[in-house]
């Protein structure tokens, strides 16, 4: 189950990051490296085990839905990097 | 550099002030910034907060940190100033509020002197990976400090500040607490609050002090755990008094020994030791017990499958939209997140990034993501099974001692590798504290690690405290 280059172009889209050809060469040696070392796990039969999500025993846990003061548009906006009144601003999404 | 004794000390003879303190701090950064350690010293709020807490001992009215000076790991948000993560992506970055812990710190009336370097999103075992520096080992400059809180062990080592916080995904405080020669503790998952940490791999990721004594990595403990309703998953169970466990004997306690940490591989000189603490122990009336943990072997490929999928999904956030790096000259919605990430992100990030979106991508969630989480089970088993018949366990932290800057860093495999006796501790969600355990033929420190039961962090710290008055 070896990767190549072509999945990694492929998990770069799913990610949303850009190589370059030279990264990319290195990048399908390391994940075929760190995939081949991860791949040990097959020794083991899990059939019958239960996949652990939650470390600790919780039950889903509920707050009343009560209205609280949360951060202020102002406070939200304050480290975006273009706004424009109470709005984030970002290059158009539909094309003319 | 000092404990937090001799502070209280001086402060009650009336030596010095908190802001007199606060001053010594201040120049001890200033003299170690070679070091490269802080990301940012806040002198006129440390200073400022200094002087109330001064007016408050005179009242008396003082929290129970008063004059201890801290520095927080820039992963954990602190109301207007800045949280880098060590990222260019978060560069500018404000944060426009109080994570859970620094709230905790500064109504316990401990000094808030700076933020500290780190692996960048605390992906990292060498603090190598800071998009701002790598930090340097206070004790050979050419040399790692560990990581990825590397940052706040060289702060507590060069007496920068009296303690820190850092954080723990699979090993990011006792690691680099090893590495340094100084105390961490990584508490039980769930013990404290990760409101404002932010997130790399939300089921690993603990909040937890540095410090030079264990005593003072217990008060700073004592601060920061317990419950807080704006984190779902911190657990609601009391927090006793942690200072109650020092002092105490060993006599009877019931100490275990995995066997699969103490392998060929493992350094002599580290082996040695570990080996001479447990003697004492032994003396001291403990009893010394050889435990399995079977499932050691693969702790590494888990943790690296879960860890990376867990980020990927976390660090998709960062897209250039609402803050953070935003690349320009973008023609597209689409363009704009691929060069805000691929530029914002450092190359260790990328790649987690990428092992993470592979682990969880169509056709390969349960070969390897379903996998990882059912031999997580497997490894947490191992844990409850070994503590039904011993009360902690006492491990090496890292298989050797600390490594060259540049050594391991074009090998990710080998780098991961550094973390085996580490990561254990948060596939479990148990608590584990590192301490400083003599030193090797070159002088570089040894950490020897304490692992506990879920919640029981009072027997390691007792543990800790035990070998470290002894000797």
């Amino acid at each position: 189950m070896a990767v190549t280059v072509k999945d990694v172009e492929h998990i770069a889209k799913l990610a949303r990051l850009e190589f370059s050809n030279e990264e990319k060469q290195e990048f399908t040696h390391q994940l075929n490296e760190i995939l081949a070392y991860v791949g040990q796990l097959n020794k083991l039969d899990t059939s019958n085990v239960e996949p652990l999500s939650h470390v600790v025993e919780l039950n889903n846990v509920f707050r009343e839905d009560e209205v609280k003061q949360g951060l202020t548009a102002e406070e939200a906006l304050q480290n975006a990097p273009s706004k424009s009144e109470r709005f984030f601003k970002v290059p158009k999404v539909i094309s003319e | 550099m000092r404990t937090y004794d001799s502070i209280v000390a001086d402060l009650q003879s009336g030596v010095t002030s908190c802001e007199g303190i606060t001053r010594e701090y201040l120049a001890a950064a200033e003299r170690g910034k070679g070091l490269n350690a802080l990301l940012a010293v806040f002198p006129e709020r440390a200073l400022e907060q200094a002087r109330s807490v001064d007016k408050k001992l005179s009242a008396g009215t003082a929290g129970p940190l008063a004059g201890m000076v801290m520095t927080v790991k820039d992963v954990i948000c602190q109301k207007g100033e800045k949280v880098t993560c060590g990222s260019k992506i978060l560069e500018n970055f404000v944060s426009p509020y109080d994570a859970t812990v620094v709230e905790r710190l500064r109504s316990a009336d401990a000094i808030l002197l700076g933020k500290t370097n780190m692996d960048e999103f605390a992906m990292g075992s060498s603090t190598e990976n800071s998009a701002f520096g790598r930090v340097k080992l206070p004790q050979d400059e050419s040399r790692v400090p560990g990581g990825s809180s590397g940052g706040s062990a060289v702060a507590v080592k060069a007496g920068i500040s009296t303690t820190s916080l850092g954080s723990d995904t699979g090993g990011s405080i006792r690691q680099p607490a090893a590495f340094t020669g100084v105390v961490g503790l990584k508490p039980t998952y769930g013990r404290v609050s990760r409101f404002g940490l932010v997130a790399f791999a939300s089921s690993f990721d603990s909040i937890g002090p540095f410090a030079l004594t264990t005593k003072d990595a217990a008060r700073v403990l004592g601060v920061i755990a317990g419950y807080d309703p704006a984190d779902s998953t911190s657990v609601n169970v009391p927090v006793p008094d942690y200072g109650a466990s020092l002092n105490k004997e060993v006599k009877g306690l019931r100490v275990g020994i995995p066997g699969e940490y103490f392998t060929d591989a493992l350094d002599s000189e580290i082996r040695a030791a570990i080996e001479r603490r447990l003697d004492v122990l032994r003396s001291n009336g403990a009893v010394i017990r050889e435990v399995s943990l079977p499932h050691t072997e693969y702790t590494i490929a888990t943790y690296y499958i879960l860890a990376t999928a867990e980020a990927s999904s976390n660090l998709a956030r960062y897209d250039g939209a609402r803050y953070g790096f935003r690349a320009g000259g973008v023609k597209d919605l689409t363009e704009m997140y691929v060069q805000s990430r691929s530029k914002g992100f450092g190359p260790e990030v990328k790649r987690r990034i990428m092992l993470g979106t592979y682990v969880l991508s169509a056709g390969y969630y349960d070969a390897y993501y379903r996998k990882g989480q059912k031999v997580r089970r497997l490894i947490q088993n191992d844990f409850i099974e070994a503590f039904k018949n011993v009360d902690c366990l006492i491990t090496p932290t890292t298989p050797s001692t600390s490594f060259k800057a540049g050594e391991k860093s074009n090998d990710p495999l080998q780098m991961y590798l550094s973390d085996v006796f580490t990561t254990s501790a948060n596939l479990a969600g148990i608590p584990g504290i590192s301490i400083p355990c003599g030193t090797d033929q070159q002088g570089l420190p040894i950490g020897l690690q304490i692992l506990g039961k879920q919640f029981d962090e009072a027997t390691i710290l007792r543990v800790a405290d035990f070998l470290e008055t002894i000797h």
